[in-house]
């Protein structure tokens, strides 16, 4: 990931960014001085790029336990006051909204800080278990949201986003989403200004939402201003004929792609386009004074028809005479999913009677046999040499030696894809965040009403220490009976191996206490076992141990650093890990290729008996253990 | 060098960790300073997970285009794996689309766990052939294997493209790229792959 600061060095002030870098560049170029997180796709490089800038800068920025505390601890220091910024993904903010429903409330006090929460979303669910929309939890949060539509607006509005904040005196909240986060382009940047506030807390006020209702009218009345200001901002313009015959509203992504999809169609002469970038308070008077003489509108946004919903009630409160709003709820644009060129033509094609048409029809038809017959789906697993692969063996192992009915909860993390097609789909039930113990204990309370079957939950390091924790004093308290396996892999593997309470580092790289999972867990009295993931034969005997007993909480900690981060640190192969062909099996076993489904494994279409890519194994060699012939050999490399 | 079509609509694929995206990052960063507009989109998900991975470039002289290249209007595809050829070609190739091709298969899992056949290469070849107005097809694994250096497959890949001649750089700046990216003892062995890469498209005449 590229350093943001460095620039100001080489006095070079464009440079090629990560939406998330630009954000994190804006934010640094409006003054920020404590930033915190939790990672999360598409958000983390925010905090990361961040961090690397922090000891050059003087910035405190740190990896939170979950979103909560991370908006928390940004808005105490706003509210000393400095200028701030907490990032996180669409779920995150879900974890963070109690707090953020007050803080609404109080706003930030009178020490002139400033907090923004940049919130990224991802539509399509390319990385989440769902593509909530932020938007409707400003509203609902009572606060602003602003959106960009391209990395270099991005990088203004962040700016932006914190004078608003300091001059009203409440947090914004600045949603990004996947095709910004992770979309790069040159930014032409400004400079970081060295500043060195002076935090300080005022102790003879208190700020709280309590006797809520006469801030709750001041807060919609300070709504009511920002509003003003939105429906004057350079971030909403129109842009396109004098007299259109029809406007696209969008924001966001759609501001691109309805730019393409007008440009493809020839439509330049005759369609507008209407670009928000304040969403929330909703510039109503903006939106009626562009759009009162419009005869057909066509809104297009991610996910929700929010601004389309808001742009139907500016419209009714305008009185227009006949209109027609197209877009989700006319069934224009589908009501889930991104936005893209594609889905903006083909909504503008039926509405203006147009044809469109992207390659020739022969073209298409030789594609779409290529799809129904070729193409085979590339499903998401475990890498090669992943400690969860022998976890979830010794498991599978240990689930079948036992007779019951076993229910196993899941929790989010590497080990989620378990149950992605390509995985063993040992857990059966699986949410959010932490949720896996909850659900688990809960399961373990039901022995009076004949539940029988034996319960465990699977969580990782930093979800346990993320959301895990509560549910877990909740199961030990009540005395469920279940039991907790931890997979300990020493970093936040799905979201790029950040840093958590368990491994003795912080976000900004330097050594800070370390957290023991398993200290932790017996202080609070469940009974603790430790094994090691690659360790195929003795995690299964201590899982069968533990389903023996059936009372109270047992927990299992299967420790193994992920080898991706192993092999950052180390540079080097363990073993050189072969398969002896004359032991092998082939086709009649193939338990290491199609059972075990270590993506280094080959099978030799002559032969049928497994090969390994040299350029894929990382030579762990927990597949030598599973080899039932003795055929798979692991030999030290000399150094 | 200026561009035949703008936007010039560029697609880097492959499949998770074979370094796509350290490409496409390369070509933009080259691009930007020569004053194209550029933005790059990366749809990666869960990527080092062994899902499939691509880079899509809009380039331009006229203004940034959005990161979503609109289906069926690709005009170069530069991929490290042939069924992710297929994939990226089958979505948003046309008859004009010019290809550029690793030959060396990455197996998906379920191929792995025989649920799934792999096609067969020879089919999988002729079809990339068919569905590209012209295509290049190398094997820059086994190349990079040569070269001791598996990793180095990507930039191999680069040098190919670069030998096409069909996107705006020259092979100066994307030495000096190279050599701004890794650091010195890695920035030699990049360059072999380089040129590698670009000497296998020359020798070999489009199909």
């Amino acid at each position: 990931m590229t350093t943001v600061t460095k620039v100001k060095q080489h006095n070079d002030l464009q440079k090629f960014l990560l939406g998330n870098e630009a954000l994190a560049r804006g934010a640094l170029e409006a003054g920020i001085s404590f930033a915190a997180g939790y990672p999360g796709t598409p958000s983390s490089e925010i905090i990361e790029t961040l961090a690397k800038s922090a000891k050059e800068l003087n910035l405190y920025v740190e990896w939170s336990t979950n979103e909560k505390v991370a908006a928390e601890g940004a808005a105490a220091a706003a509210i000393s006051g400095l200028r701030t910024l907490v990032a996180m993904k669409n779920a995150g903010l879900s974890v963070a909204l109690d707090f953020l429903t007050h803080l609404s409330l109080t706003g930030l006090g009178d020490q002139q800080g400033a907090l923004v929460a940049v919130v990224c979303d991802d539509p399509d669910a390319h990385s989440s278990g769902d593509e909530t929309d932020s938007r409707w939890l400003a509203k609902f949060a009572y606060t602003p949201l602003m959106e960009p539509s391209t990395v270099q607006e991005a990088h203004q509005m962040i700016q932006a986003a914190y004078g608003l904040s300091q001059k009203h005196r409440c947090y914004v909240i600045l949603r990004s989403y996947t095709r910004l986060s992770h979309a790069s382009s040159l930014v032409e940047m400004g400079e970081i200004r060295p500043s060195q506030p002076k935090a300080r807390t005022d102790p003879s006020s208190c700020l709280t939402p309590y006797l809520a209702k006469p801030k709750h009218d001041a807060v919609l009345r300070k709504l009511e201003q920002i509003e003003k200001e939105f429906d004057a901002s350079p971030f909403n313009k129109y842009l396109g004929p004098d007299t259109p015959k029809l406007v696209v509203v969008c924001s966001g992504s759609g501001v691109t792609s309805a730019t393409e999809a007008i440009e493809l169609l020839g439509l330049e002469e005759s369609v507008g386009m209407l670009k928000l970038g304040t969403l929330w308070p909703f510039p109503k008077s903006f939106v009626q004074r562009h759009l009162k003489n419009v005869a057909e509108i066509l809104v297009v946004e991610e996910v929700d028809p929010f601004v389309e919903l808001h742009v139907r009630e500016a419209l009714y409160d305008a009185k227009p005479s006949k209109q027609s709003v197209y877009g989700k709820l006319s069934g224009h644009i589908p009501g889930y999913g991104e936005i893209d060129p594609d889905r903006i033509v083909q909504a503008l094609s039926s509405i203006l009677k147009r044809d469109y048409q992207s390659r020739s029809a022969e073209y298409s038809k030789a594609a779409q046999s290529v799809v129904d017959d070729v193409l085979v789906s590339r499903g998401l697993t475990w890498c090669p040499g992943c400690p969860h692969r022998g976890s979830f063996w010794a498991l599978g192992k240990a689930l079948k030696a036992d007779k019951r009915d076993i229910y196993v909860t899941g929790d989010i993390g590497c080990y989620t894809l378990d149950v992605f097609p390509e995985g063993k789909c040992q857990m059966n039930l699986l949410h959010a965040m932490g949720s896996g113990v909850g659900l688990a204990a809960g399961l373990g309370q039901l022995g009076k009403f004949g539940y029988d079957q034996p319960v465990m939950s699977i969580c990782g390091d930093s979800t346990f220490f993320h959301a895990s924790l509560p549910g877990l004093i909740n199961a030990i308290y009540n005395k469920s009976n279940m039991i907790l396996v931890i997979l300990d892999n020493q970093a936040t593997a799905m979201t790029g191996f950040q840093a958590h309470p368990g491994v003795g580092y912080n976000a900004m790289g330097e050594p800070t206490n370390r957290i023991d999972i398993e200290n932790l867990c017996r202080a609070l009295g469940a009974m603790v076992t430790v094994s090691d993931a690659f360790d195929i034969k003795g995690t299964t005997a201590k899982i069968r141990e533990l389903l023996k007993v059936n009372e109270g909480v047992r927990i299992l900690i299967l420790r193994r650093v992920c080898e991706l981060l192993r092999m950052k640190r180390e540079k080097k192969k363990p073993l050189v890990v072969k398969v002896d062909t004359q032991k092998c099996k082939g086709e009649k076993c193939a338990i290491c290729y199609s059972a075990f489904r270590c993506p280094a494994f080959m099978k030799d279409t002559d032969t049928g008996k497994a090969s390994i890519r040299e350029e894929a194994c990382p030579g762990c060699g927990v597949c030598i253990s599973i080899c039932p012939s003795k055929a798979i050999i692991g030999e030290v490399q000399a150094s | 060098m200026s561009l035949n079509v703008d936007p010039l609509n560029l697609i880097v694929c492959g499949v998770g960790g074979q370094g796509n995206i350290l490409i496409s990052r390369m070509i933009g960063r080259i691009l930007s300073r020569k004053g194209y507009h550029v933005t790059i989109g990366e749809t990666f998900g869960a990527a080092q997970r062994g899902g499939a991975v691509h880079s899509s470039m809009r380039i331009s002289r006229k203004r940034y285009y959005g990161p979503l290249i609109p289906k069926g209007r690709a005009h170069i595809i530069a991929s490290l794996e042939p069924l992710e050829t297929l994939r990226i070609l089958a979505a948003y190739g046309n008859e004009n689309v010019m290809t550029v091709t690793n030959t060396q298969p990455v197996y998906p899992v379920a191929v792995l766990s025989r649920r799934r056949e792999y096609p067969e290469l020879a089919m999988l070849k002729k079809t990339v052939m068919t569905l590209s107005g012209a295509a290049w097809l190398v094997n820059v694994t086994q190349m990079a294997l040569e070269l001791g250096t598996p990793i180095a497959a990507n930039i191999i890949l680069l040098g190919g493209l670069l030998g096409t001649g069909k996107i705006p750089l020259s092979s100066a700046e994307v030495e000096g790229e190279i050599r701004s990216t890794f650091p010195a003892s890695a920035a030699e062995l990049n360059l072999k792959a380089l040129e590698m890469g670009r000497e296998a498209i020359l020798a070999s005449a489009s199909s």
